[in-house]
């Protein structure tokens, strides 16, 4: 007899779509010598000194549990880092959660801070992961979608439009994926405005690109302003900065009766993060700079490549100052951001992502990842302006 | 403006880099590009530019030998007068004065190890003020000028959903 399992599966999790950019992947996998501009993580290996505080670690014997909100020497390294970075401090106590990449963190916070029908501003084009979060906690998006014309940065009076009774918390994510946009902290002074007028709104700030911006040596965030700082759950990691994804290591900071909460749920259903990725981070925070500045440059110089490819191409595009996405604008091609996709992959074996993966104010957009080497940057962006030429000359 | 340190790490690595080029990777304007590069020229910093080969990939035969020379200081030029007539020979690919146990290093590049022991005891040891030599032979390289001496890796990253 077979089981029906339609039924066995819960509502919230059936009706949840995979992600979009699975089904470009699936059709480049398929497909030989396709240059990559799709993925969202850094094509540098972790630098070696990282890596090998890690191995270090294995080699001593570090092969158990840590403590469940990590290891104090871990999250000391870590307060002392947003400290130096930041100039905030935290108590690594309480304060301080050490967690499994920065998506376990977005996770953590939906679902500590989600009632059923709590109205929860996302602003979009963002990370996939942010509605699923919280629609997987119950609770209802709404989305602000941020504009072109605006460098994709949120408005205040964006901000204000959306915010109802309901509202309980905000989630964004600055510098962006997919946008690469960056928020000054001068940009992010009215949205202060806007949160002081609402007092009982909470922020969950998603940085894991904070080293990534090429604007800026200051990271920016609305915890940085001292009225904001108890309120804001800030995600980090090493992830993307420190070229760390593999580790899988991130962290929360935030105010001590939330990040207790949220160390409960990942006491019950993570235990700890891993403790040889936790002795890895300590080098990252402690002596990662000069490593980081190399990576940035070299991201900084390829980010400019990928503009003059772009205009060169005649595509438009605002000039994005962080992680490493550009997010041209395909319109003027009268394509699909997936037709335009699906046919440069086929057409020119390039795979990059269209921006409606990344929610409907993507739409007429793509991203384009420079985490990739500056060779096959080259030859993408020569091969995107002849498919553009193609398409003005009505053969695609 | 453009970031002389910048723009001296980017040629450093990368000597084939165009003007266009890297006025499009430093956000600047080509011509600025060119007139930095020749100041940099006048001014001695940038010295030349080479390119990396692995001859051990090629028919052709190389040996490399790290050459240890201990010697006595002339009186008001030191170290240098001998350094500046090793460094004449063209096989002499390095000299360096060290702290330590000797005082020059030269590396040299010759055809076989005949040819780097006539250098040594023809050229080296027959110089006035040379002490002493020690040679070792390089057996394999791994690591140059901060290239790495072997097959570059393709990405080979799989595809993952974020």
């Amino acid at each position: 007899m077979s089981i029906d399992y339609s039924n066995k599966i819960s509502d919230v999790v059936g009706n949840m779509p995979p992600s979009a950019i699975r089904k470009f992947f699936d059709l480049a996998s398929e497909m030989d010598d396709v240059i990559s501009l799709s993925i969202g993580e850094p094509d540098f290996v972790t630098p070696w000194s990282i890596r090998e505080a890690g191995i270090n670690s294995l080699k001593d014997g570090y092969t158990h549990y840590s403590p469940n909100s990590g290891y104090t020497k871990s999250k000391i390294a870590i307060c002392d880092y947003i400290k130096r970075r930041y100039d905030i401090a935290y108590d690594q106590k309480t304060e301080c959660l050490i967690t499994v990449g920065g998506s376990e963190g977005i996770d953590l916070a939906a679902r500590a801070l989600t009632n059923p029908g709590d109205e929860v501003i996302i602003v979009e084009p963002c990370f996939v992961a942010y509605k699923a979060a919280v629609t997987f906690a119950h609770g209802t998006p709404v989305v602000i979608s941020t504009k072109q014309e605006n460098d994709f940065k949120l408005m205040p009076e964006e901000l204000e439009a959306a915010i109802t009774d309901k509202t309980k918390y905000i989630i964004l994510g600055y510098p962006g994926n997919p946008t690469g946009a960056v928020m000054t902290m001068e940009d992010l002074k009215p949205i202060r405005d806007v949160l002081m007028k609402h007092p009982d709104i909470i922020v969950i700030s998603d940085e894991l690109y904070c080293e990534l911006n090429y604007i800026s040596d200051e990271p920016s965030s609305l915890a940085r302003f001292p009225e904001l700082r108890d309120r804001v759950i800030m995600i980090n990691g090493f992830s993307k900065s420190y070229a760390m994804t593999g580790f899988r290591i991130g962290y929360v900071l935030g105010p001590a009766p939330l990040v207790a909460q949220m160390t409960k749920i990942h006491q019950y259903c993570i235990m700890s993060a891993p403790s040889m990725a936790q002795f890895a981070l300590i080098e990252a925070a402690m002596n990662g700079d000069d490593e980081v500045k190399k990576m940035r440059d070299e991201y900084n110089h390829r980010r400019r490549v990928i503009l003059k490819g772009l205009k060169d191409a005649g595509l438009e595009c605002f000039e994005p100052y962080g992680a490493f996405y550009a997010f041209p604008s395909i319109k003027s091609t009268g394509l699909t951001s997936e037709e335009f996709c699906e046919k440069f992959l086929m057409s020119k074996k390039v795979a990059i992502v269209p921006g409606t993966a990344f929610g409907v104010s993507g739409t007429g957009h793509v991203r384009i990842s420079y985490a990739a080497s500056m060779e096959n940057i080259k030859t993408a962006m020569a091969r995107l302006a002849e498919f553009t030429d193609e398409i003005r000359k009505g053969k695609v | 403006m453009i970031d002389q340190i910048e723009l001296l790490k980017l040629i450093e690595k990368n000597s084939q880099l165009t003007t266009a080029e890297i006025a499009t990777q430093l956000g600047a304007a080509a011509a600025d590009v060119e007139k930095e590069i020749a100041d940099l020229k006048a001014q001695n910093i940038i010295l030349g530019s080479t390119t990396m080969i692995n001859w051990d990939e090629t028919n052709v035969d190389t040996v490399t030998a790290m050459i240890e020379v201990r010697i006595t200081p002339v009186r008001e030029k030191g170290f240098d007068k001998l350094a500046d007539i090793l460094c004449e020979y063209e096989n002499v690919t390095a000299c360096y004065l060290m702290s330590g146990g000797f005082d020059l290093m030269l590396i040299y590049e010759g055809k076989n190890l005949r040819d780097i022991a006539s250098f040594v005891y023809d050229k080296v040891a027959t110089q006035e003020g040379v002490l002493s030599t020690a040679t070792h032979f390089i057996l394999r390289k791994y690591k140059d000028n901060g290239i790495l001496f072997k097959t570059k890796d393709s990405d080979d990253r799989q595809a993952i959903v974020l």
